[in-house]
């Protein structure tokens, strides 16, 4: 979280949940709605934390994206929120892979833009 | 370093040409995935599931980002994993681990294996020709191909055991280090090897003068004559008295060995023609080359410089017999593909053996023959006037009568070989002013026909009245003045007289003519 405000972006929601699953983070980089995925691991022993992110599941976040902005636009007729009754220019879809092995400092990679 | 692009070179082969392909890597920003383009097949695009983990075995793992390799020009169908080690290399040099553009101008052959051993791969030595030819100067192969790679000269050749050991060499590259030459093999002398001779045969003299007419003019022979009586001991033994082959003869019919045999089979130069004897239930795509989308030489052209030798002709299908028409008059064979289209050289001597009948009896008056007119009738239809119209030689092999055993042995093949060879220089030097051909198989009639090399009429009186009686065709005309011209080269001759010429009519039709 700290990361994502570092980058500049600004955090709208936290584990999202709609009939097709769940997005951990949604947030606003600029004029892009980011829908993020993160992924946490101990080891590296079953591969990178991003390596976890497969197509199949990378299609399914663009689903996710999809059905986010079909949900707040719903919700910006209603009442103002959402994406913060903001105009959103683009989406796109980030993973976040995070490396915390004991004793040592996390390492956080930021893969910006997949599956486009 | 998550952004790279890493580049070297490979081979990529179509029959025996090769194509210099450029492997280019490129890492980018994304989630792990690992493309190969550049019309790859099945083997070549499985390569990033063995290079992923070899990679990772030697210390030098595959980067977890968006990796593309393209293999160009793109165009180019691309075979085997023989491109496991060219795109690893590349991609190791995209990712910093094997320091930049060292590897850029050098040739790298080879597949991996999960482990990150080198494994050797096929046609190195038709790939490493045309790399030299292509000007490269550096060859990464694999150890078991070392030997056939360093055939080729003109390049240096290194002999990769590991993906290891070879990041290894371009981290000491980058200190000045060059990459460490494979040893050249020490040249153990070929054992003596005592083949079949020329020697073991007994009697014979009609067939062995046309086995050495043969030998001297690269004539195509057919025997034909009654089970057991040494037609196919004749034709194994044909090889033993042709000259050695050329260096580039011999690289030739090695480069096909690489396509065709067991990986590192290829070690040496080897100057013994070839002898192949397919059996008479092969196809046609094993005779003439080809298989689906990849076409491999046949056995025709493994025959290249060497003896092609169809045992029991007639057996063989009548589309096998008739695919051997064009390679017997053009050198070589094209064969067309869906996707590409390949070029094998085939320039054999075809050596013919067949029975007279199917039982095998009807040789002399053939009373002990059981079948029918029909049948012996259909059974000598099978080798077609078109296919015979190329044999220039012609003998019937009798049975051996007891009285042949109590002569002394024939001549070895030793003494036969070193009179062919000698016939062979006098033919060189003949036709090197003339079309530079090798051998008077492979003049053009019309060449024959005309001064300087016009025979006088009485010379070729036999033979006009055979053509005028519409029992020679002109094809068969030419045929015969070849025939001659190697009696006459044989008997160390100028130019060929009546008894050359009755030689070569005596020995294409089969029949006895009065000299």
């Amino acid at each position: 979280m700290r990361y994502l405000r570092e980058q500049g972006m600004e955090v709208l929601e936290r584990n999202w949940r709609c009939e097709h699953g769940e997005v951990d983070v949604v947030a606003r980089d600029g004029d892009c709605l980011v829908i993020c995925e993160v992924k946490t691991r101990r080891s590296s022993g079953f591969g990178e934390p991003v390596e976890a992110v497969t197509f199949a599941k990378a299609r399914r976040l663009r689903r996710l994206a999809a059905a986010y902005l079909a949900a707040s636009a719903a919700a910006a007729r209603g009442a103002a929120g959402g994406t913060g009754g903001r105009h959103v220019a683009e989406v796109r879809v980030d993973v976040i892979g995070i490396l915390c092995r004991p004793g040592r400092p996390a390492v956080v990679r930021h893969v910006v833009g997949v599956g486009s | 370093m998550t952004h790279g692009l890493g580049r070297t070179r490979s081979v990529a082969l179509a029959g025996l040409e090769g194509t210099p392909v450029d492997v280019e890597a490129h890492i980018a920003q994304g989630l792990p995935h690992f493309a190969v383009g550049g019309l790859p097949d099945p083997a070549c695009a499985q390569a990033p599931d063995r290079i992923r983990p070899a990679a990772a075995v030697s210390g030098v793992p595959v980067p977890p980002h968006r990796i593309t390799v393209n293999l160009s020009p793109a165009s180019i169908p691309k075979r085997g994993a023989g491109f496991d080690l060219p795109i690893a290399v590349a991609v190791l040099s995209a990712s910093g681990a094997i320091p930049g553009g060292l590897a850029r101008d050098v040739v790298h052959l080879g597949e991996l294996a999960l482990d990150g051993r080198v494994r050797g791969v096929h046609g190195v030595l038709p790939a490493v020709l045309a790399a030299a030819r292509a000007g490269a100067e550096h060859v990464v192969v694999p150890v078991e191909n070392v030997g056939e790679a360093q055939l080729v000269d003109g390049v240096t050749v290194h002999g990769a055991t590991s993906l290891r050991e070879v990041v290894g060499w371009y981290a000491a590259a980058q200190h000045g280090t060059p990459l460490p030459p494979a040893p050249t093999p020490s040249v153990v002398p070929a054992p003596v090897r005592s083949g079949p001779d020329l020697a073991d045969v007994v009697g014979q003299p009609e067939a062995r003068l046309a086995l050495e007419l043969a030998a001297t003019g690269g004539h195509h022979l057919l025997m034909s004559g009654p089970p057991g009586v040494g037609k196919t001991m004749l034709a194994e033994r044909l090889v033993t008295v042709l000259p050695p082959l050329s260096r580039e003869q011999a690289l030739e019919t090695h480069a096909i060995r690489s396509l065709t045999g067991q990986v590192g089979e290829v070690v040496e130069l080897d100057r013994t023609p070839p002898f192949v004897a397919p059996h008479h239930s092969s196809s046609v795509a094993s005779v003439a080359g080809g298989g689906s989308g990849v076409a491999l030489p046949g056995a025709i052209s493994r025959a290249h410089h060497g003896v092609l030798f169809l045992d029991e002709a007639p057996e063989f299908k009548g589309s096998v017999l008739q695919t051997l028409r064009q390679p017997l008059e053009s050198g070589r064979v094209v064969i067309a593909r869906s996707r590409q289209v390949v070029c094998y050289p085939a320039r054999f001597l075809l050596v013919l053996a067949a029975n007279p009948c199917p039982c095998g009896r009807a040789y002399g008056k053939g009373l002990e023959c059981t079948c029918k007119p029909m049948e012996i009738r259909s059974y000598a239809g099978r080798l077609s006037g078109p296919l015979l119209d190329r044999v220039d030689l012609q003998v019937h092999v009798p049975p051996v009568q007891r009285a042949a055993f109590g002569d002394a042995t024939g001549e070895p093949s030793a003494v036969v070989k070193a009179r062919v060879t000698t016939a062979r220089e006098a033919q060189r030097q003949r036709w090197a002013q003339h079309g530079g051909w090798a051998t008077n198989g492979l003049v053009p009639g019309h060449v024959l026909r005309r001064a300087p090399f016009r025979l006088p009429s009485e010379v070729t009186a036999l033979l006009d009245r055979s053509l005028d009686r519409g029992r020679l065709t002109l094809r068969g005309y030419d045929r015969v003045l070849r025939v001659a011209w190697s009696a006459a080269d044989l008997a160390g001759r100028e130019v060929p007289g009546r008894d050359e010429v009755a030689t070569g009519l005596a020995l294409r039709t089969g029949e006895l003519v009065a000299a």
